[in-house]
C-alpha cells in the first residue's frame, strides 16, 4: 500500500469511529428524554427517538444526501463513510425536534414531518453551507463557518422545535388560567444524567469527526485540539450552571447543570478548531449562563418545552455560531457579520418552512394526542407498553 | 389485644425495628406510604421554579400487641423516632377482635 491508500484507510476508519460515537447520542437524547418526562409517556418518548432516527436517516439515504452534495463521493476516503457520518447527523436534528414537544404529540404526524425534514428540509440547509452550495452567487450565500453545525444542526432542529410548540401548545395544566408555571419535575434523574453523558460523549465524534480526516499530523492535531476544546466547554458551561444555580436559588439542580453542559457543547460546536483552548471556557461558561437564562424566559413566554432542547440548542446554536464571529474572526472569510447572515438565513428558512409544513400536517392528522389520552398518558395510546408497569401492576 | 400503627419518618425505621426488637416485641408490617400533617408538604426547586411537594413520603408501621405491651411500645417507638422536628409522625391505637396464624390455626395471644 503505498501512503496515499495509508490515508485513506485511516481517515474511513477514524470517519467511521466517529459517526459511531455520534450514533452513541440516540440513546443520549432518549435517555434525557425518558428521564426529564412523566412516567406515562417515557415509552413514547423512547420509541419516537428510535423510530424518527429510523425514518430520518433512511430519509437521508434514498433523498437527503443527493440533494445536499449532489452524489454519493469522496476521493480521500470511503464514501459509504462520508455518506454514513453525515447521516449520523440527521438523527440529532429531529431528536432535538421531537424532544421538546414530548407528552402530547403524537408520533405518526411526527414522524411525517421527520421525513420531509430528514430528506429535504435540512439537506438543503446542508447543501447551502457545507454541501454542493445551491446558493454561490447569490445574494444569500453564506459565508458562515459552522464546522459540526451549531447552525445547521442544533438550531436548525431548534427553530423547527419552536414552530412545532407555536402550532402544538403546552402540556395540559402547565400554565394554569390563573397564571403561573406548574412545575412538572423530572422522573427519573439517574436516566437524564446517563443521557447527558452519552451527549457528552457523543460529541466528541460529532465534531472531531467533522475536522474530516487525521491522517496527517496537522490533521491528527485539530481532531485533538477539537475534541478537548469540546470538552472543555461543557465543563464550563456545568460548572457555571452550577455556580448560578446556587447563588441565585441556594440549590445545586443537576437537571440544570447536565442542560448547562449540553449547552456549553452546542455552543462550542460552531469552531472548535478555531479557538486557543482558553476560549472555550468562556464560550462554554456563557453557553451554560444561557441555558439557565432562557428555561425560565420560555416559560413566561409560555413555551412549554420539557426537556430544555430549546434553551440548550435553539440559544447555544445562535450563540456558539456567533461566538466564533467573536472570537475567531478573522476579517477575510470569517466575520461576524458573515456568521450573523448564516445563522438568519437559515433561522428564517427553518422556521417558516417548518411551521408552513407542520401546520399542514396539523390540519390533516392532529399533532397533539386528544386531553384523555394526554391524562392517561401516551403510553397506553401510542405504545400500548408502559415504561413501569409494576405501579399498578403486582404480577 | 391492640393494633398499634405508627407513621414515623421513613429514615426513623431502623431506630424504632432496633429498639422494639431489642425490648421483645417481634413482628411488624411496613409499608411506604405518602401524607402530610399540620405542616403541609415543603416545596422544592426545579429548573429555576418552585414546587410544593404535599405528601411527603412516610413510613406506616403496623404491629399487634397485648394489651399490657400497649404503653411500653408506644413508648419505645416515639422515643426511638423522635427527632423534635416537625413531620414526626403519629401513632393509632385500634381494638383488635381476633388474630388467626394461617400456618398453625392458632388463636389470639398465641398467634400475636
Amino acid at each position: 500500500m503505498d501512503l496515499t491508500e495509508v490515508n485513506y484507510v485511516i481517515d474511513t476508519f477514524f470517519t467511521l469511529f466517529a459517526m459511531t460515537l455520534i450514533i452513541f447520542m440516540v440513546p443520549g437524547f432518549a435517555m434525557l428524554e425518558a428521564g426529564l418526562v412523566r412516567t406515562k409517556n417515557v415509552s413514547t418518548v423512547l420509541m419516537v427517538n428510535t423510530m424518527i432516527y429510523a425514518v430520518a436517516s433512511l430519509g437521508f439515504l434514498l433523498i437527503g444526501y443527493s440533494i445536499a452534495f449532489g452524489d454519493f463521493g469522496s476521493d480521500s476516503m470511503s464514501a459509504w463513510a462520508a455518506f454514513l457520518f453525515q447521516m449520523a447527523f440527521v438523527g440529532k436534528v429531529v431528536n432535538i425536534m421531537s424532544g421538546g414537544v414530548s407528552e402530547r404529540a403524537r408520533v405518526l404526524p411526527l414522524a411525517l414531518f421527520t421525513v420531509i425534514m430528514g430528506s429535504v428540509l435540512y439537506p438543503i440547509i446542508v447543501n447551502w453551507t457545507w454541501g454542493a452550495n445551491m446558493l454561490e452567487g447569490t445574494m444569500l450565500e453564506l459565508s458562515m463557518y459552522d464546522l459540526a453545525g451549531s447552525t445547521v444542526i442544533h438550531s436548525t432542529g431548534g427553530w423547527a422545535l419552536l414552530a412545532a410548540i407555536l402550532i402544538i401548545g403546552s402540556r395540559k395544566g402547565r400554565y394554569p388560567k390563573e397564571g403561573g408555571v406548574r412545575v412538572i419535575p423530572a422522573s427519573n434523574v439517574p436516566l437524564v444524567t446517563l443521557g447527558a453523558f452519552l451527549l457528552w460523549i457523543g460529541w466528541f465524534g460529532f465534531n472531531g469527526g467533522s475536522v474530516g480526516s487525521i491522517a496527517s499530523k496537522e490533521s491528527a492535531d485539530a481532531v485533538a485540539l477539537t475534541i478537548m476544546n469540546t470538552n472543555t466547554a461543557g465543563l464550563a458551561g456545568a460548572i457555571v450552571v452550577g455556580l448560578l444555580m446556587y447563588v441565585q436559588y441556594r440549590k445545586l439542580d443537576i437537571t440544570m447543570i447536565l442542560n448547562g453542559a449540553l449547552g456549553g457543547l452546542v455552543a462550542i460546536t460552531a469552531g472548535p478548531d478555531l479557538y486557543t483552548i482558553y476560549q472555550p471556557i468562556i464560550i462554554g461558561a456563557i453557553g451554560g449562563a444561557l441555558v439557565v437564562f432562557a428555561v425560565p424566559l420560555f416559560d413566561k413566554l409560555r413555551i412549554d418545552d420539557p426537556v430544555g432542547a430549546l434553551s440548550v440548542h435553539l440559544v447555544n446554536g445562535i450563540w456558539g455560531t456567533l461566538a466564533v464571529g467573536i472570537f475567531a474572526s478573522n476579517g477575510d472569510n470569517i466575520t461576524l457579520l458573515g456568521q450573523l447572515k448564516g445563522v438568519i438565513v437559515v433561522g428564517v428558512f427553518a422556521f417558516v418552512v417548518s411551521f408552513v409544513i407542520l401546520f399542514i400536517i396539523n390540519k390533516l392528522f392532529a399533532l397533539r394526542a386528544a386531553n384523555d389520552e394526554e391524562m392517561q398518558g401516551l403510553d397506553v395510546e401510542e405504545c400500548g407498553l408502559e415504561a413501569y408497569p409494576e405501579f399498578k401492576r403486582a404480577f | 389485644m391492640k393494633k398499634i400503627e405508627a407513621i414515623i419518618k421513613p429514615f426513623k425505621l431502623e431506630d424504632v425495628k432496633d429498639a422494639l426488637t431489642e425490648a421483645g416485641i417481634t413482628g411488624m408490617t411496613v409499608s411506604d406510604v405518602k401524607g402530610y400533617g399540620r405542616q403541609q408538604g415543603h416545596s422544592e426547586l426545579y429548573r429555576g421554579a418552585e414546587y410544593v411537594v404535599d405528601f411527603l413520603p412516610k413510613i406506616k408501621l403496623e404491629l399487634i400487641v397485648d394489651e399490657r405491651s400497649v404503653d411500653e411500645t408506644i413508648r419505645i417507638i416515639t422515643d426511638a423516632a423522635r427527632t423534635g422536628k416537625i413531620g414526626d409522625g403519629k401513632i393509632f391505637v385500634t381494638s383488635v377482635q381476633k388474630v388467626v396464624r394461617i400456618r398453625t390455626g392458632e388463636e389470639d395471644e398465641e398467634a400475636i
